[in-house]
């Protein structure tokens, strides 16, 4: 029997909502059976914790006396830059972001160890930042500097604003050249030694719901420890690729923007990650409930690491080229073995994404459900689908005409 | 069982042939795991001693005398576990499966000390800091 997402909040609000994990189904449908999992249970929790780099956060610091103008000026908290391309005193801070002294890859590998990740979980954990501003000063706001400790309780508001996370299905990256390569997926030891994946598998929101059905705009979310909202689809948003039997995508497909106040977030959940000779970035922890709305849904939030399918990428010539070749598609289940095979080769797996942690936050945001303190909410909105013509395009360069925008 | 020892030698023992003399004197079986000398400067040998060969605690007092720093490999590699997401990215460079995942189900990492041979490769690998060497 159908059930609505109203239906599913009377029940958490009775405390009478069966909540069950992305991975307790499991053991409920293989019990049960399919037909009485999908009449029993209401909503299914689902996790992930990887590194995001398309995460930061917008603060609004308050004004200093007399007035500063960032806008236009320049800012860094804890040295690293912040865009301050808004009005007098909010700027955003993104997580690779790193400090203009930073060597970077100037001694290959750089170890890249403070940036824009970081200095996040630094606020979330309640410590002091430093705040740098230089303007050119205006009449309205005459200051021209200023340096000053803040903490994120300080300020007026201090929102997490990720324009990409949560990524349905992706890569996993392997080396087949003769030198060792620093990547974000990690180190990749030369001519096939190793494999890394970064999937949260069975527990990912978007492969427990693959075709967006009950996830969209305005959906309520666990993210960072805290309570936010799926703002939209995220950027390079590709829910056209090939697709399993189950609808599930064969590589890289939807993704969500998402957004949620930094206030009520932890630094457990917001973790600042330094990758050898790549650079900095933010691992983020997200959790989506999924409604059980009939026997469709519960197909679909069945899934399992065995179903999950991913393409195995060259990192050293075919991903930084931008060429579609895949050596072999490898289950989630055969890169959670600790093993696969490619090439002919057995090649040892390494994850990016904790499962352990996924399986965490999946856990909390089924406790919180049934204390009744998080309800499910109904989309706004629709993410685009598969058949919606939606894609992600490489950038095509053009020439630029000499003198182009001198006036 | 042997025993993992980081042996940290001062400027003027660079020139000494002091793993000689561990081996020839003291009968000791010595495996370097690691070692890191340049003349005129500090060094640093991790070395496994078999305990059942030789004199060892005449070894011992041998080199404490010569003015060599004496420490087990354990106290100088640490896992700060509350850094560590038990993501998996050390297990598979890990060479001797001191990191290695405990539970495939849970996904969870331990770090088995005794297996460690110091090569610093989980230190570049894990974006957490949650290994540390204190020695480097």
């Amino acid at each position: 029997m159908a059930k609505t997402i109203p239906e599913i909040n009377e029940k958490i609000k009775a405390g009478k909502a069966v909540v069950v994990t992305a991975e307790e189904i499991l053991e409920i449908v293989r019990e049960k059976g399919a037909k009485a999992a999908a009449a029993q249970v209401d909503v299914v929790t689902t996790g992930t914790f990887a590194p995001m780099c398309s995460s930061g956060a917008y603060f609004n610091v308050g004004h200093a006396t007399p007035r500063i103008k960032m806008g236009g000026g320049r800012v860094t908290l804890n040295q690293v830059p912040a865009y301050a391309g808004f009005a007098a005193v909010d700027i955003f801070l993104g997580a690779t972001a790193l400090p203009d002294d930073d060597p970077r890859n100037k001694v290959f590998p750089g170890a890249f160890v403070y940036g824009g990740g970081h200095v996040i979980e630094d606020l979330v954990a309640g410590k002091d930042v430093r705040l740098t501003a230089t303007a050119y000063g205006t009449d309205c706001y005459p200051r021209k500097a200023l340096d000053t400790l803040i903490r994120l309780a300080d300020m007026n508001e201090a929102v997490l604003f990720n324009m990409r996370n949560a990524y349905q299905n992706y890569n996993v990256a392997v080396n087949l050249s003769d030198r060792i390569l620093y990547t974000y997926m990690g180190i990749l030891q030369p001519r096939l030694r190793n494999a890394n994946y970064c999937t949260a598998g069975q527990l990912s929101p978007l492969l427990n719901d693959p075709l967006y059905r009950t996830i969209g705009v305005g959906t309520r979310i666990f993210l960072g420890g805290g309570i936010g909202y799926v703002v939209s689809q995220g950027t390079q948003h590709n829910p056209g690729v090939r697709r399993t039997d189950r609808g599930l995508p064969r590589m890289g497909a939807a993704t969500l923007a998402v957004t949620g106040d930094l206030k009520q977030m932890s630094s457990k959940w917001l973790r600042g990650a330094s990758f050898t000779g790549y650079g900095v970035t933010l691992t983020v922890g997200l959790g989506i409930p999924i409604p059980v709305l009939d026997e469709e849904m519960l197909h679909y939030v069945s899934v399992s690491d065995h179903d999950i399918v991913g393409p195995v990428v060259d990192y050293s010539e075919a991903y930084p080229n931008g060429k579609a070749e895949i050596l072999a598609e490898v289950t989630v289940a055969q890169l959670k073995s600790g093993e696969i095979t490619v090439n002919g080769k057995k090649v040892t797996t390494a994850g990016l994404s904790s499962y352990a942690k996924a399986r965490e936050i999946a856990r909390i945001l089924k406790d919180w459900i049934l204390a009744g303190r998080f309800f499910l909410t109904e989309p706004l909105a629709p993410l685009p689908g598969p058949d919606s013509g939606y894609t992600f395009r490489p950038l095509t360069e053009r020439h630029v005409p000499p003198l182009w925008n001198r006036g | 069982m042997p025993k993992k020892i980081v042996m940290n030698f001062p400027p003027h023992l660079i020139e000494q042939p002091i793993t000689y003399r561990l081996i020839k004197d003291y009968g000791l079986k010595v495996n370097i795991l690691q070692a890191r000398i340049t003349p005129g400067e500090r060094g640093r040998m991790v070395v496994e001693l078999a305990e059942d060969g030789g004199r060892w605690q005449d070894a011992m007092d041998f080199l404490t005398e010569m003015g060599v720093g004496l420490e087990p490999l354990a106290q100088e590699i640490l896992w700060h576990e509350e850094r560590c997401i038990h993501c998996t990215a050390c297990v598979g460079p890990c060479p001797s499966q001191a990191l290695h995942v405990a539970d495939r189900e849970a996904m969870t990492i331990a770090y088995d000390q005794e297996r460690c041979i110091a090569c610093g490769m989980c230190v570049k690998v894990c974006p957490y800091r949650a290994m540390e060497i204190l020695f480097d």
